[in-house]
């Protein structure tokens, strides 16, 4: 199981959960009131919560581990213990609006599977990827000479979750691969998202995209 | 977590727990099982095969106690060869809990304190319900194999009735292990509108060719004992039910003991037994010591255990009525066995069950995504093998407490 390094003297930001209330926030913005809604990697539920009761979607969320499953139990959200790295082989295609992927794909095996599985099985998948071209991340590479602790993935190269490091740039690539067509392209900077932004392979710590199968319209 | 010394479906062979002399304030206490007859004449019971039987004995036990909004109330379904009595003590120096003291009780998983839990005896069985091992009254006789084919359809519509008859026009809930997760889906298919929740564990839509073929050596086993007499082995029709001395016990015993080794696993029989020998150190090299190993030992305990408090009838009924469940061929797909109803479900299977494998529970988890119903599916780490549902008690618990009291939320708000 990998843990979070504890802090030390060097300066580094860490990814407190208001951001990630943020970027709760910033997913339900794209998501149209009354979807059905599948979140992949749901945790303890508080996204599919918020989307259920404040925007009366009909949701269903995916998750691992066995104590974030309970605690989305506690919610009353129907998840299903699951592997992410075997796909979604239990979901016909087209079976939900929405599917959400949020900070996750950087920690499956094969994220491209991960992916096209969404596109399968939802009309539009909403991808939340870290950038691991942030200039800190960039900074740290560049001039200490060391594996990027300090983004807002705080782990250790030896002892992380985090198998793929991508950037902005980098994951259209993999949409572009999937013929997927890029809805939306939201960097987030700082928790804030920041349409448009000027640099923001350089500026985001993640990004949000909306992706949707080119055949579909 | 408890150890696999209890037998499996077995539910009453439960390890020897000491009597309450104290009040212990998990317990539901001293229990009285129940009896209500239905489908009294001119209202018979028209079974799957058209038959119709009536009326009907049904056994049944209930604990805590039903609200004012009637809201509160789970069914539980049990297993193979369970009974009524699944919790709390017949007496104050009854040795024995029930079959799922653990789960049942003040604060427990199925809370007492907050919930009417139901439990009955199912149709064709023989601790209290009418089945073959009963006098038909048409004859003045024991049924025995004269006794109407049944099906789980059968089952749940005397369990349903039961229900109704008690005051209840919806449960809360509805749960069961193994071939009683069979009878919560059948429920669900069946009666859709009579449940807001559905827990199914170790179980699946219909019994594996697998399952079929050890059921049906203990039917051989059965059949084939001298003392089995076509069905008719009572005695003077006078006696109990379980008459050790004229039935088949031989053979009953034997199909006892089959079905045991599925309910286990390869790592369980490992850890409890290995390979140790039952009496000496070395082997004896002779063909006459029956029971050499601790294993072999074991099972011919279960099987002696079992003839005590089982009808050989009412196995071959039951055993055949699992053997018949099938909701995809009932309904030409599981998906639309499950369409009608708008409870919410919990389906759990255990890593190490052979005989309900977690494909199984799988099938049921895709049918209700397919139907867009509100699903959540756990499969639990276990060495126990097909019996895990009735061990591991405690992460059972922790996700019966926010899935019933959710699911009773959502009831009183709707």
């Amino acid at each position: 199981m990998a843990t979070a390094v504890t802090p030390r003297k060097q300066r580094r930001f860490c990814m407190p959960d208001p951001f990630a209330v943020l970027t709760d926030e910033i997913i339900q913005a794209q998501i149209s009131p009354g979807s059905r809604v599948l979140d992949l990697g749901c945790g303890d539920g508080r996204l599919l919560q918020s989307l259920r009761d404040l925007h009366q979607c009909q949701v269903q969320g995916i998750e691992l581990d066995l104590h974030e499953l309970t605690l989305a139990m506690n919610r009353g959200i129907p998840v299903l213990q699951g592997d992410l790295d075997r796909g979604l082989p239990l979901f016909p295609d087209n079976s939900f609006d929405f599917a959400v992927l949020s900070q996750t794909l950087q920690q499956v095996r094969q994220p491209r599977v991960i992916v096209q599985e969404m596109l399968r099985v939802a009309k539009q998948a909403l991808v939340v990827v870290p950038n691991f071209a942030h200039w800190r991340v960039r900074w740290k590479v560049g001039l200490h000479g060391r594996a990027p602790v300090t983004s807002q993935l705080p782990y250790e190269w030896y002892d992380t979750p985090n198998l793929h490091f991508m950037s902005m740039h980098d994951f259209r690539d993999l949409a572009e691969l999937l013929k997927a067509k890029v809805i939306k392209e939201l960097p987030i900077i700082r928790g804030r998202a920041v349409e448009g932004a000027w640099w923001a392979n350089l500026r985001a710590d993640s990004a949000l995209y909306v992706l949707q199968r080119s055949e579909v319209v | 977590m408890r150890q696999p010394d209890s037998d499996s479906f077995a539910e009453l062979d439960a390890a020897p727990q000491p009597a309450s002399g104290v009040h212990d304030p998990r317990s539901v206490g001293i229990v009285e099982t129940k009896y209500l007859t239905l489908f009294e004449p001119p209202n018979p019971l028209v079974l799957a095969n058209q038959a119709t039987l009536g009326p009907i004995t049904v056994a049944y036990e209930t604990y805590g106690t039903l609200n004012h909004a009637k809201d509160n109330a789970i069914f539980v379904c049990h297993a193979l060869t369970g009974d009524a009595h699944m919790a709390g003590r017949r007496s104050s120096d009854d040795r024995k809990a029930g079959w799922w003291d653990e789960l049942v009780g003040p604060g427990k998983g199925l809370d007492t304190n907050r919930y009417f839990i139901i439990c009955a005896n199912v149709l064709g069985g023989c601790q209290g319900t009418t089945g073959p091992g009963n006098i038909d009254p048409s004859t003045g006789e024991r049924f025995g194999l004269k006794f109407p084919f049944i099906t789980f359809g059968d089952i749940v519509a005397v369990h349903s009735e039961l229900v109704r008859k008690l005051g209840i026009d919806k449960l809360l809930a509805v749960i069961g292990g193994s071939v009683g997760g069979m009878q919560v889906l059948e429920w669900a298919a069946k009666f859709p509108d009579q449940l807001r929740a559905a827990i199914c564990l170790a179980s699946g839509p219909r019994l594996s060719a697998q399952g079929i073929a050890f059921n049906m050596v203990g039917r051989r086993a059965i059949t084939s004992d001298p003392n089995f007499a076509q069905g008719n082995y009572y005695g003077d029709g006078k006696g109990s039910i379980i008459n050790i001395e004229t039935g088949p016990k031989l053979g009953l015993a034997l199909a006892r003991m089959v079905a045991h080794i599925t309910y286990l696993s390869e790592e369980s029989i490992e850890q409890k037994f290995g390979r140790n020998l039952q009496h000496r150190e070395q082997f004896t090299y002779d063909m006459s010591t029956e029971v050499e190993f601790k294993v072999e030992s074991y099972l011919n305990y279960q099987g002696q255990r079992f003839v005590e408090r089982f009808d050989a009838n009412s196995y071959l009924y039951l055993t055949r009525a699992m053997d018949y469940f099938d909701l995809n061929r009932d309904h030409g797909e599981l998906s639309k066995a499950l369409s009608r109803t708008n409870a919410r479900f919990l389906v759990v299977s255990y890593t190490s069950d052979w005989l309900f494998t977690t494909a199984q529970s799988k099938q049921v988890v895709a049918a209700l995504v397919k139907e867009q119903k509100h699903v959540t599916f756990v499969e639990l780490e276990s060495p126990f093998g097909h019996d895990s549902f009735l061990l591991e008690v405690e992460p059972l618990q922790e996700m019966l407490e926010p899935f019933l009291s959710q699911t009773h939320l959502s009831a009183q708000t709707r």
